[in-house]
């Protein structure tokens, strides 16, 4: 209980913090599609910057989790295809809907309903991929 | 208090998302939001004839939480932490908008021509909403991961795979915006 109550906080802070940075809005990822600010490249390499920092404090003491469990860090299946291929069909859809699948949430909260239509075809898109998986390059 | 309502710089968003990826690390979790999108499939039924949706979807019960306060976040940051809307963008990129008809860039959160509720009786915009939704959920399974679980959890931990990932969000983006807006729009 206590920890689907910490799920639930986590959850609340990122999605005030999604919009609030204007991260889920559809004008700041067009803006940043056409080089036109820095905002979203500030937001993404200051995350990551600092995240790096995170994960290899986490690494390198071997820090357990705040319930005294080993932290594992699974790497990534290694390939090209799939990764480029998938993130290309990610990357039209993304500008297209100006959304990606945390701040779709976000903006349901804050009301803008449409984006149920969004959320809906997003849903479909990864059964779709369920269904082709064996068929694609990976 | 005030900068609270006023939009939040890139210097505060972005460690706060490293922040929440931390939190999630720490509690023994990971900080990814598309495998959602994979849960609900499965709930939906989608396990029946498709092995890649059989799975026990309580062991994703914690990440479906994370969605529902990514929700109400959405709703505070809204409606109690928001005094105006409009985001202020690049002039040259409003002016690109309004050459292709965006009317409501730099006074708005979302364009009105795709996200006002008028959209649901309007086709093009319902069949816009719906490819990219698709093309969304598609990509991010194909690749494994969306801009939280590659571009910051994946590339946090150095992650090739994510680079690559990330590279290919670049690209289909800007063929997406520099190609085909102009053909679509």
């Amino acid at each position: 209980m206590i920890r689907t109550l910490i799920y639930l906080l986590i959850g609340i802070v990122f999605g005030i913090t999604m919009f609030k940075s204007e991260a889920s809005s559809w004008f700041r990822i067009y803006e940043m599609f056409k080089f036109e600010s820095f905002h979203m490249y500030g937001i993404i390499g200051s995350a990551l910057a600092v995240g790096i920092i995170f994960v290899q404090i986490i690494k390198r003491k071997k820090l357990k989790s705040f319930y005294k469990e080993e932290i594992i860090f699974t790497p990534k299946d290694k390939g090209i295809a799939r990764y480029l291929i998938g993130g290309i069909i990610f990357g039209l859809g993304w500008a297209l809907a100006g959304a990606c699948p945390g701040p779709m949430f976000t903006l349901l909260g804050a009301g803008f309903f449409p984006i149920l239509i969004v959320i809906l075809f997003a849903v479909i898109g990864t059964y779709v991929y369920g269904l082709l998986k064996d068929r694609l390059p990976h | 208090m005030n900068w609270i309502f006023e939009p939040w710089p890139w210097y505060v968003s972005g460690p706060m998302i490293a922040f929440i990826m931390l939190l999630l690390i720490m509690v023994g979790k990971n900080f990814g939001m598309s495998s959602n999108l994979r849960t609900m499939c499965t709930i939906c039924g989608a396990g029946k004839n498709t092995d890649f949706f059989k799975f026990d979807w309580k062991s994703q019960k914690w990440n479906l939480v994370v969605v529902l306060g990514a929700i109400i976040g959405g709703f505070i940051g809204s409606h109690l932490l928001t005094n105006d809307f409009a985001v202020n963008i690049n002039p040259e990129t409003i002016s690109d908008l309004k050459v292709l008809g965006f009317n409501s860039a730099g006074k708005a959160y979302l364009p009105t021509e795709l996200f006002d509720n008028s959209v649901f009786s309007n086709l093009k915009g319902i069949t816009l909403l719906a490819l990219g939704g698709l093309l969304v959920g598609f990509g991010a399974r194909y690749a494994g991961g969306c801009t939280s679980g590659h571009a910051i959890s994946g590339l946090s931990n150095l992650q090739l795979p994510s680079l690559i990932a990330v590279i290919g969000f670049f690209i289909g983006g800007l063929v997406m915006i520099h190609f085909l807006f102009p053909l679509i729009f």
